[in-house]
């Protein structure tokens, strides 16, 4: 019993740090209802532009911002040359748009910075500490800690400052919202900002546990399962999604694993999201706007 | 719109009523097709045949199927080299296990199985649409990659994992060498593009665009959507199966699980892009791009000596950051991509020095 609750609780972890790529997600998919390919490469891209600076010798509160000044030029570039020129295409060809995005942007990332590991040292060590009986690493608790705080600034933004209400406008309805003099391009650039904001946050987290390296780029591949559980467009879902996908994903690896040689992980999310589909279509937190014919 | 308009009329190749039998048209085909299976093989080297012709067309081949899927159907797919390593696996099996199946043959049974899969993995589609689907296809590519790596039985219990080409024979001609390999890969494409144009052209085409454009009009006019849309998948990966078949016997030789991976996928979704959604024959100008840019981008370094100041990874990265600008420049510009503008190229060079 012990045994199942930690395998549970370092799935849970491993999920909430899904819950963190997905949430960048839903955030561009409320504004502007594109799936946001690139997100996997804004995580790679924020995490390798810190590691650089930091490795130049810029210490943690010089490197973050500075590194948050280039996610935000890059929104505003990508606002400017990918969406404008793209708006009011169908889903699909903006869908690609990313991925073409994503390709560019992981690109630049490497040419730039190079192909290396780095190390990532956020000063908290990865030590196992007793929580009620349970194994847990330190590490994972502050993981956890930032991303509930990320979590609830990101819940303060959107229901309290103007900012956050007129994203919920265009969320609700772009033509509305525009008609009553919400600019789209700002909300896109402001969007695309905040979560190459939570890309950041993302990459570090992510990066100091397995290195700063190309596979951090791939943790997009595993937030698409965790968005159709959760739904696309609810922050809330995201998290839950992302727990439940981390959950049931290390207990398969653990549980089912051996019975079928070998693990599991690699596409559980996928079948487990693909059921979940048949059921749910709109996920657990989504709205039901998916028609089906 | 323009897509729909120019996607529903049928393919120049088809002699309308009323046409002369012997059209410009139909001369120009014939030299095409000449060229193609007696010209090629007879001045083409093994290197031009081995690394430039074979993979542009498997790959265009495999564009062909997804485009099928995507184009036509509006379907997204980004599964399509686990279908290839499907059909790939189970020719392999095929012809391994009942060594007395023709080439042929195997190669069709072997796209039946990549199809049942394919069918499997579009149920969702039933129920969700959009990029929702892309889920259900990329839980394909991760289950087959790790079902042909992890269950050695596919692989004959080979310590390396890897399938390699049985004898490549047809009714008793060898087909091991660079020119028989050659001709095996473009009569196969060749009769499977004429499969995928008649069936674009027929019934079934016109039910998966009518779908593309617009389901809920198409559900009005009594289109059976549901089964229009998994025959979209089974079609589809059919042709991938085969693809997959011939880029592992024709192409690679020896191949493993992995030479089907998620990038081969996008390479893929890539060429429809470039080639242009709903156009059979951009497929394999989206194929020629893809293979070729690599080789060109090698060629420039050396030529200009470069070698000391670009190293591998570099133009790995270059090359990824090339193929997602063109992607996004595309999309932007020229949405139906190679196949319209060469179209429109071929519209102006017709009337010129006037211009239309």
């Amino acid at each position: 019993m012990l045994f199942f609750l930690n395998v549970l609780t370092s799935g849970l972890l491993a999920g909430l740090m899904y819950a963190m790529v997905a949430i960048g997600f839903v955030l561009i998919y409320k504004a502007s209802g594109v799936f946001n390919f690139a997100q996997g490469s804004m995580v790679l891209f924020a995490a390798l532009t810190f590691v650089t600076l930091n490795e130049h010798g810029l210490p943690f509160w010089a490197a973050f911002p500075l590194t948050i000044v280039v996610m935000i030029a890059g929104a505003v570039l990508i606002e400017r040359l990918v969406l404008r020129p793209l708006v009011n295409r169908n889903p699909n060809t903006l869908f690609m748009a990313t991925l073409g995005l994503s390709f560019v942007i992981e690109g630049l990332a490497q040419l730039l910075l190079g192909t290396d590991v780095h190390q990532l040292d956020l000063g908290i060590d990865d030590i196992p500490v007793s929580v009620l009986g349970l194994q847990i690493s330190a590490f994972d608790l502050f993981a956890s800690a930032i991303a509930v705080a990320l979590v609830a600034v990101l819940a303060v933004l959107f229901s309290k400052t103007r900012m956050g209400i007129s994203l919920r406008a265009v969320a609700d309805d772009t033509l509305a919202a525009q008609s009553i003099g919400i600019r789209l391009p700002r909300i896109w650039r402001i969007v695309w900002s905040v979560s190459g904001f939570v890309a950041l946050v993302a990459g570090l987290l992510w990066g100091a546990r397995q290195g700063v390296q190309f596979s951090l780029s791939l943790v997009v591949l595993k937030a698409m399962p965790v968005l159709i559980i959760g739904g696309f467009s609810s922050i809330p879902g995201a998290i839950v999604g992302g727990l439940l996908v981390g959950a049931t994903e290390n207990l398969a690896d653990i549980y089912i694993g051996p019975l079928v040689q070998g693990s599991v992980s690699t596409w559980f999310a996928y079948i487990l999201a693909v059921g979940f589909l048949l059921i749910r279509p709109a996920g657990l937190f989504g709205e039901s706007a998916i028609e089906r014919v | 719109m323009s897509a729909l308009v120019s996607s529903v009329q049928p393919a120049n190749l088809a002699r309308r009523e009323g046409a002369p039998l012997v059209s410009l048209n139909r001369i120009a085909f014939v030299l095409a097709l000449a060229a193609i299976y007696v010209v090629v093989p007879l001045i083409g080297n093994d290197y031009w045949l081995n690394s430039l012709v074979i993979p542009t067309v498997v790959m265009g081949l495999a564009g062909v199927g997804l485009n099928l899927l995507t184009g036509y159907a509006g379907l997204v797919s980004l599964g399509s080299a686990a279908f290839m390593s499907i059909g790939a696996f189970s020719a392999y099996n095929l012809l391994l296990r009942a060594p007395f199946l023709p080439l042929p043959l195997a190669l069709i049974v072997a796209g039946f199985v990549a199809a049942a899969a394919g069918v499997i993995f579009g149920l969702p589609s039933l129920r969700i649409k959009g990029f929702y689907l892309s889920a259900s296809t990329l839980g394909a590519q991760f289950f087959f990659e790790w079902l042909f790596t992890n269950f050695h039985w596919f692989s004959n219990n080979s310590m390396s994992l890897t399938i390699s080409a049985p004898r490549l024979e047809f009714s008793g001609y060898n087909l091991t060498s660079p020119a028989g390999r050659y001709l095996l890969v473009v009569v196969t494409t060749g009769l499977l593009v004429w499969l995928a144009r008649n069936i674009v052209n027929s019934r079934i085409g016109r039910d998966w665009m009518a779908i593309r454009d617009m389901d809920t009009a198409a559900a009005v006019a009594g289109i059976p959507i549901a089964s229009r849309k998994l025959l979209a998948y089974g079609v589809s990966s059919f042709f991938c199966g085969i693809a997959g078949a011939l880029w592992a016997f024709a192409y690679l030789g020896t191949a493993d699980a992995h030479a089907f991976d998620l990038d081969k996928s996008f390479q893929i979704l890539f060429i429809v892009i470039i080639g242009g959604s709903a156009s059979l024959f951009g497929n394999f100008l989206g194929a020629a791009f893809i293979v070729l840019t690599p080789i060109v981008l090698d060629l420039i370094v050396l030529w200009w000596n470069l070698t000391d100041y670009v190293d591998q990874g570099s133009l790995t990265n270059l090359l990824r950051i090339i193929f997602g600008l063109i992607i996004i420049l595309l999309l932007i510009k020229e949405p139906d991509g190679l196949s319209s503008l060469i179209g429109r190229l071929a519209r102006r060079l017709a009337a010129w020095p006037l211009r239309i």
